[in-house]
């Protein structure tokens, strides 16, 4: 829509533009810096010999966990995703489709809302204390549960939006034509609302793939991820910026794949989750 | 279909539908057992854990071969809250983060926004390459500017010793070190902002814009009295969600400055890791947790009934 009239756009595309290359020149420089020997990188120059070293380095190198960590965030990512699409596309629908008593609702949806607000770190120091208690300490198994709950909020919210939109009709008639309400959870409702928990599962893989600070605490060698991995390069006394930017920039790709294959759904979730 | 209090049917039309009574008996409580597994990963993994919190912020937490041990201690961590200048700092970091932050965020992604609905179609790009940003690990971007930020090699001081001005260590002076993270914050989440401007700006009715238009009102007029007045709720929800998560930060300062040099860049959320994890007084990070707790909560509720009230009175 136009606010400032037909010529506006002969204006607003350059402003735009530079908006979109601010934004992408840092991914570039990284990049360049990820195909540069370490002589090149410290001295700053702009045309040197590329090199896939630092990858190699990075993957093959018997000094470097970055396969393991690689694994670790792959599985962990994946196995949490599963689960809050599955817990939360049954909550979602429970919540917003059937009736419960009015506290009920509030009390569940205050308590997810003050939740999602409050620092991850006010929860992370409990969650050390339970895992070590449990003996899940450095496993899989303590990321995979805590980052179930931080994407609940957000999946349970983009669930019930998607369950809102969709007339009760289809699943009265699936209902008068003899289905249970498991047979119409799972054969009318869930395909219907598919787009939903495609938002709902993209977001939560991306978002655990993303996630540091519960990493960084509640693993120490077996279970570390990638973000915990590139962390440890930037604290060593001599740091090597090849390996640093690689690792880097290896760990933005799913956010690459994911923008350019499922964008339609990823702006609805982002904006649903903040709008709730 | 709310309420969902279906007739109830004859034995052989259950027995087709659930296949037998016991079928019946678990389809008829689908909506408790739908919720349930969320209520016991709530309540195993955020209420519990939050009550744990309590517990530990009247107490001194300490290990031994192994053991976690707890001692009762009243209110000496209250105390030593009181006595806590770097606690403070921190407190006043992170407000000065948070406003100009989210400031800052707010105007450019509302501009780049406008900027998006006036080219119209071509816009489609600008938003995918503009979402990458948000779904990039943090603690990739602190690596990102990290390079960008070195002394020697990085792009800000390459470019300033071109123009033959001073090179700046733009994470170790204590000037300069809480702007720098938050330079990084703005270039993270403006995309944030603009994506939530941008779909409010879209859903925004065409009538009233075209009707002033044809009414012969300016562009800045149609901004001003027609578009922000509509744009207030997405704008007062975007600030909020985005001052929520700007308050956690977190990735950045870890991998940028360490909270350093001293505490110029000390901010609550790492503030509170370091006194639980690396000096290990988990009992008086509990303390500052639940302080943080209370103090966000109390936070967004006058914030939301503010806004409330403004909405009610325009």
């Amino acid at each position: 829509m136009r606010i400032f009239g037909p010529r506006s756009a002969v204006l607003a595309l350059p402003v735009l533009t530079v908006g979109v290359l601010v934004t992408l020149i840092p991914f570039v420089l990284t990049f360049l810096t990820s195909i540069k020997y370490q002589i090149d990188i410290l001295t700053g120059a702009w045309v040197f010999r590329p090199t896939l070293d630092n990858y190699t380095h990075l993957f093959f190198s018997l000094q470097s966990n970055f396969v393991v960590n690689t694994v670790n965030s792959l599985v962990v990512a994946s196995v949490a995703t599963v689960l809050v699409v599955v817990v939360a596309g049954l909550a979602g629908y429970s919540l917003e489709r059937f009736h419960w008593p009015r506290h009920t609702a509030a009390i569940v949806a205050g308590w997810v809302l003050l939740f999602h607000m409050v620092p991850g770190v006010t929860i992370v120091g409990p969650y050390y204390l339970l895992f070590h208690a449990l003996g899940l300490y450095d496993t899989r198994l303590a990321l995979i549960l805590s980052y179930l709950v931080l994407n609940l909020p957000m999946a349970v919210w983009i669930v019930q939006s998607f369950v809102g939109d969709l007339p009760t009709e289809l699943e009265e008639a699936a209902h008068i034509d003899g289905a249970s309400n498991v047979r119409t959870f799972l054969q009318i409702v869930a395909p219907l609302i598919a787009p939903g928990l495609a938002a709902v599962a993209i977001l939560s893989f991306v978002f655990s793939w993303n996630e540091f600070l519960f990493a960084l605490n509640l693993t120490a060698t077996n279970a570390v991820t990638i973000p915990v991995g590139i962390a440890k390069y930037a604290q060593q006394y001599v740091i090597r910026y090849g390996d640093m930017s690689a690792a880097a920039f290896f760990a933005t790709i799913p956010a690459v794949i994911v923008v350019a294959l499922a964008q339609r759904q990823i702006v609805r979730g982002l904006t649903l989750g903040a709008l709730k | 279909m709310k309420g969902s209090a279906f007739v109830s049917t004859g034995a052989r039309e259950t027995a087709l539908r659930y296949g037998g009574p016991l079928g019946e008996r678990f389809d008829r409580a689908f909506q408790y057992w739908a919720l349930l597994p969320a209520l016991l990963v709530l309540l195993t993994l955020t209420v519990f854990p939050l009550i744990e919190l309590v517990g530990m912020s009247f107490s001194t937490v300490s290990f031994s071969q192994g053991q976690v041990i707890w001692t009762w201690s009243g209110l000496d961590n209250l105390r030593t809250l009181l006595r806590d200048h770097v606690f403070f700092t921190a407190i006043g970091n992170t407000i000065v983060f948070v406003v100009v932050t989210v400031t800052v965020e707010a105007v450019l992604g509302f501009t780049l926004a406008l900027l998006a609905s006036e080219v119209g179609r071509g816009a489609g790009l600008a938003r995918q390459l503009l979402m990458i940003p948000i779904l990039v690990p943090g603690i990739a971007i602190g690596t990102i500017w990290s390079l960008m930020y070195n002394y020697e090699s990085g792009i800000f001081n390459v470019a300033l010793r071109f123009l033959h001005l001073p090179a700046q260590s733009w994470t170790a002076d204590p000037h300069l070190a809480l702007a720098s993270i938050m330079v990084v914050d703005i270039w993270h989440w403006t995309s944030f902002m603009f994506l939530l401007m941008l779909a409010g700006l879209e859903s925004l009715p065409a009538e009233p814009i075209e009707a002033a238009r044809v009414d012969g009102a300016s562009g800045l007029q149609v901004l001003q009295y027609i578009v922000l007045p509509l744009m207030r709720p997405t704008i007062l929800v975007a600030v909020l969600f985005r001052t929520i998560f700007a308050f956690k930060v977190f990735d950045e300062v870890f991998l940028l400055t360490g909270g350093g040099p001293g505490t110029a860049s000390e901010v609550i959320s790492f503030y509170i890791y370091q006194v639980f994890f690396p000096q290990s007084r988990m009992g008086y990070a509990a303390f500052l947790s639940v302080v943080t707790i209370l103090t966000t909560v109390v936070l967004v509720a006058v914030y939301l009934r503010a806004a409330r009230r403004r909405e009610a009175l325009a």
